[in-house]
């Protein structure tokens, strides 16, 4: 299969600021992102985590090394065909569910008939048709995430990143989202990375899972898990799932502990 | 109405009520307070008899362009403030003292300077209210989440497309405090400004009403102030309420 995004020896660091010393946050690291593939991301708290997703989207630019994505370089902008979800609320709250939906296609003068298709697709993929007119401060959190999914399925990306998008979810919710993100993947054919902290989500949902070290954030290792494309979190009841969280978790705790003694540091 | 309105309504109704049974029996003497029914009485007869629109005129449009040299001159000087840190951090203590002054200290100055008509009245109350509207545009641009810029970078949107369709809506609850205090302090600049030394206006009104212990007419005045300036702030207030209502708050 052939990469949509390449990552080579890529680093990135934090300058020195007043009172604090340059931060090695990320690498050298190289990966390439497979066209179609489910990628999950998991590592200690404060490895790099999310400052991968944002060089990896143009968000952030490398200290050191290139990202590509398909087959060109990014370089400080997010290129066209990428589409991040991010942990936080980024639901607009001046916008209807309906008008944050059509934002981007908005911008993008795309034709009124076309705008209309669209959003009624992703609002109906999304189970957001009930709730066309609320304004986001009316909706669960869960819902208003739905939201900000669904503003970035319309604009029909070819890269899917999300950065713990359900990270403030309760589990049920997160379950339950992470079978529609499944479906989102099968029926659009587009590669998606997703960044999480809990190993069994990240386990249920990829098809491979990147291991980060503590920081400076490194891949240790990349586990395949050979799930079938057509899977929901029901697949959490196979008897060899939970070997593929406790080979996620014998790879990470080290790095956790690790993790813990730069966050006392820093704290002191 | 909610139970504190109907509470509040009763508690002004006899408040009121007692003032006007005590102007009326003369426990209260009418050299000091008129009856609140005499005040309503005084400024109909005011209104009506046209008297006092050239005053009127000429108070409101000096509010007017306060209000619009405030609100879109504090904008503008707070959006500078924000994309210029290190001016920022120049004049932050400056800005942070301001109200501590004593802006009407001044006002003899800009007489001196501008000559005594409307000009220095409308200088002193936009001094008084932009500053207000500066420090609202600098917090609201401060308290945009990181996650929206991001977004909309991520909607690859030009600089001016962000600015107009997501800084600016983000930032509205706060510009909106911003424009109720200019609001006000317009309104408080013009009259107390011409209140101290004008020829013409509601404030000049008042003033010259009490030098000449014409009580009737004074307090007339001051009812037509106070309806005038409650009712811009019940314009402003229904507008925010509006916004506020479909941001769900």
């Amino acid at each position: 299969m052939n990469a949509v995004a390449r990552l080579s020896n890529v680093s990135r660091i934090y300058p020195p600021r007043a009172g604090h010393a340059a931060v090695h946050a990320l690498g050298p690291l190289s990966f390439e992102l497979k066209a179609g593939e489910f990628f999950g991301v998991v590592g200690p708290s404060g490895c790099g985590k999310s400052t991968l997703l944002d060089v990896l989207a143009g968000l952030a630019a490398p200290s050191e090394g290139t990202v590509e994505f398909e087959g060109k370089p990014v370089a400080g902008t997010v290129p066209d065909g990428v589409g991040v979800v991010f942990q936080e609320d980024a639901s607009f709250p001046w916008l209807t569910v309906e008008d944050n939906v059509a934002f981007g296609l908005r911008r993008l003068g795309t034709d009124p008939a076309e705008i209309r298709r669209r959003v009624d697709f992703a609002v109906g993929f999304m189970g957001l048709n009930d709730f066309r007119r609320a304004y986001p401060s009316q909706l669960s959190g869960g819902m208003r995430q739905r939201v900000c999914i669904a503003r970035t399925l319309v604009l029909q990306p070819r890269l899917i990143l999300l950065d713990e998008p359900f990270g403030a979810l309760d589990q049920q919710t997160r379950l339950l989202m992470g079978d529609e993100l499944l479906r989102l993947w099968r029926e659009t054919s587009a590669t998606v990375m997703l960044i999480t902290h809990a190993l069994d989500e990240a386990n249920l949902l990829s098809d491979r899972i990147g291991v980060m070290s503590a920081r400076p954030g490194r891949f240790i290792d990349v586990v395949e898990t050979g799930w079938p494309r057509d899977r929901d979190s029901r697949l959490a009841e196979r008897p060899d799932f939970g070997a593929v969280t406790s080979r996620l978790w014998s790879l990470l705790r080290t790095e956790s502990m690790l993790a813990l003694g730069q966050g006392a540091q820093a704290a002191e | 109405m909610s139970k504190a309105g109907w509470i509040r309504l009763v508690v002004l109704a006899a408040f009121f009520g007692a003032v006007e049974a005590m102007c009326r029996t003369g426990v209260i003497s009418p050299k000091l307070v008129i009856a609140p029914t005499a005040m309503v009485e005084a400024m109909v007869k005011l209104l009506g008899s046209g008297e006092l629109n050239p005053d009127i005129r000429q108070t409101l449009s000096s509010v007017g362009i306060a209000m619009g040299l405030s609100v879109t001159g504090g904008f503008a000087l707070g959006c500078v403030l924000y994309w210029l840190p290190p001016l920022r951090r120049t004049v932050d203590p400056f800005l942070a003292a301001y109200y501590s002054l004593p802006h009407f200290a001044f006002y003899p100055l800009l007489i001196v300077i501008f000559g005594l008509g409307a000009l220095p009245l409308i200088v002193l109350a936009t001094l008084f209210a932009m500053v207000a509207m500066i420090m609202a545009t600098l917090s609201g641009l401060d308290r945009i989440p990181r996650v929206l810029i991001k977004t909309a970078r991520m909607q690859r949107l030009s600089l001016p497309a962000e600015i107009w369709h997501i800084r600016l809506p983000a930032a509205a609850p706060h510009l909106f405090s911003g424009l109720k205090l200019a609001v006000t302090y317009s309104f408080i600049g013009v009259i107390a400004g011409e209140f101290i030394l004008s020829t013409s206006g509601l404030g000049h009104q008042i003033a010259y009403a009490y030098d000449n212990f014409d009580n009737r007419t004074m307090y007339g005045l001051i009812l037509l102030v106070l309806c005038i300036a409650t009712a811009f702030n019940l314009l402003v207030f229904a507008y925010e309420r509006r916004l506020a209502r479909q941001r769900g708050q």
